[in-house]
């Protein structure tokens, strides 16, 4: 990554947009401590995901660097950095907010996006089968059958389906 | 004691051992889950997609427990944070709930008022039949057993959902539940570190560091075992164990068993009641104790 930003490309309505997001209200407190980057146990592992850069990024109006990154992909949604914040950014919703942003604005990880098609056509992330379901008679454990439907009305309602079209229907 | 059981999708499928011990254990300390086949998805996957599919989602399985007057019994980690996060967020907003509500009532035809509790097994365990109970019920001598608790992040964060029943830097309730059954609750460097689930589809390598580290820590402090609450973290614990020994060229070889397993054992149920053959890796300290 350049070290240097060029002003040119930062876009200030970018924190304004994640702002507006259900979850992104607090991202203009934050006043850059690292308290998040600190906590991460994501962080420990890789330099690739560091929270209070990307706070920093999308303040600054990075907005493609932002949203088009993989890395606003790697929170493993834990919460440590949600909890010690002393500025309650709610830096877990803040990630899902910028995420939900990126999505809308066409970037979406690809494991992501057959999340969305199992839901649509399962109802759940998993498929229960009738396969699943022997085995679990084999334990003695009840039968239990997918129930999709309300799923398919809901992305419609919300306009996730438009959002996110199902595999190989659209773009 | 009668509550809605939530299993969420993971661990009907993907850890029967946890759910058949979940079942024998509660039957036998006189709490009565009931099935609502209904159920869906929690909500988790889009909250990162979409926020108010995502919330729909959640509300909709609150609405269909609270259609039997039922609290909500999760074993699931995620799927509880997930629901009573969503829970949380409507019982304190009647205008939210309204917006929400209406959506909910055009797509699906229910309606959630706000009535009920979603709370986890474990935590179910610890507040409503309580350390003394489970003291009482023990058969079998657990002492010797050295064990690692793994809490988990959703079972106690964020602490609004949760009541702040118990707290995150310093829990206790697992390792309590744990030594109520005479085992050992050991301490570990990294007790409190995320599985790394959550970003397992997203980049399996970075997601796999994180049971590494965790794996590695435990061994090093003396575990028989790790004790997890969550069918998610048990996935990548137990089900990555091989692919993270592979990667990083080491041998664990740690068992990996859910909290109800244990206290099932304790309580004298069978290794077959309590799902003890279907752990991957297997302790042969635990199927000594099983009777």
């Amino acid at each position: 990554m350049d070290t240097v930003i060029d002003a040119s490309q930062m876009d200030p309505t970018l924190a304004d947009q994640i702002a507006a997001e259900p979850g992104g209200e607090h991202i203009r407190r934050c006043f850059a401590c690292g308290t998040c980057t600190a906590s991460c146990p994501v962080r420990e592992v890789t330099e690739h995901y560091n929270p209070r850069r990307i706070i920093r990024m999308a303040v600054l109006g990075l907005r493609e660097q932002v949203l088009s990154s993989d890395f606003i992909w790697l929170c493993s949604t834990c919460y440590s950095c949600y909890e010690r914040c002393p500025q309650d950014v709610r830096i877990t919703e803040l990630m899902h907010a910028i995420k939900n942003v990126a999505v809308r604005e066409g970037y979406i990880h690809p494991s992501f996006r057959m999340q969305v098609d199992l839901l649509r056509h399962h109802g759940r992330l998993y498929d229960l089968t009738e396969f699943e379901n022997e085995r679990r008679a084999e334990q003695g454990l009840p039968a239990i059958t997918e129930q999709a439907a309300d799923f398919g009305k809901v992305f419609v309602a919300t306009g996730l389906d438009e959002l996110i079209q199902p595999e190989g229907e659209g773009a | 004691m009668r509550y809605a059981l939530y299993l969420g999708c993971t661990a009907p499928v993907r850890a029967m051992n946890y759910e058949l011990a979940a079942r024998h254990t509660a039957s036998r300390l006189g709490i009565e889950l009931v099935d609502i086949n209904d159920f869906g998805c929690c909500g988790f996957p889009l909250k990162s997609v979409h926020h108010q599919s995502a919330l729909l989602l959640s509300v909709r399985n609150l609405a269909l427990a609270e259609e039997q007057g039922l609290d909500i019994c999760a074993l699931c980690s995620s799927c509880t944070g997930t629901l009573a996060e969503a829970n949380h967020a409507l019982q304190g907003d009647a205008e939210l709930r309204e917006r929400v509500n209406e959506e909910l009532e055009a797509t699906t035809g229910r309606r959630y008022n706000g009535t009920i509790r979603v709370r986890h097994l474990a935590r179910i365990l610890y507040e409503e039949v309580g350390l003394e109970r489970i003291r009482q019920a023990v058969t079998v001598d657990l002492s010797g057993l050295r064990l690692a608790a793994h809490y988990g992040c959703h079972y106690l964060k964020p602490i609004e959902a949760h009541d702040g029943f118990d707290d995150p830097e310093n829990p206790h309730s697992l390792d309590q539940l744990i030594e109520a059954l005479g085992a050992s609750s050991i301490h570990y460097e990294g007790w409190d570190q995320c599985c790394g689930g959550g970003i397992l589809g997203a980049d399996e390598e970075t997601a796999l560091a994180l049971p590494h580290l965790k794996l590695e820590r435990a061994v090093a402090a003396g575990a028989d075992a790790l004790v997890v609450i969550c069918p998610f973290c048990d996935i990548m614990y137990e089900l990555q164990q091989r692919r993270i020994e592979k990667m990083y060229d080491t041998r664990y070889n740690l068992p990996v068993v859910f909290y109800p397993q244990l206290l099932g054992l304790a309580m004298g149920l069978s290794a077959d009641e309590v799902g003890l053959p279907l752990n991957r890796v297997k302790s042969r300290k635990l199927m000594e104790m099983a009777r």
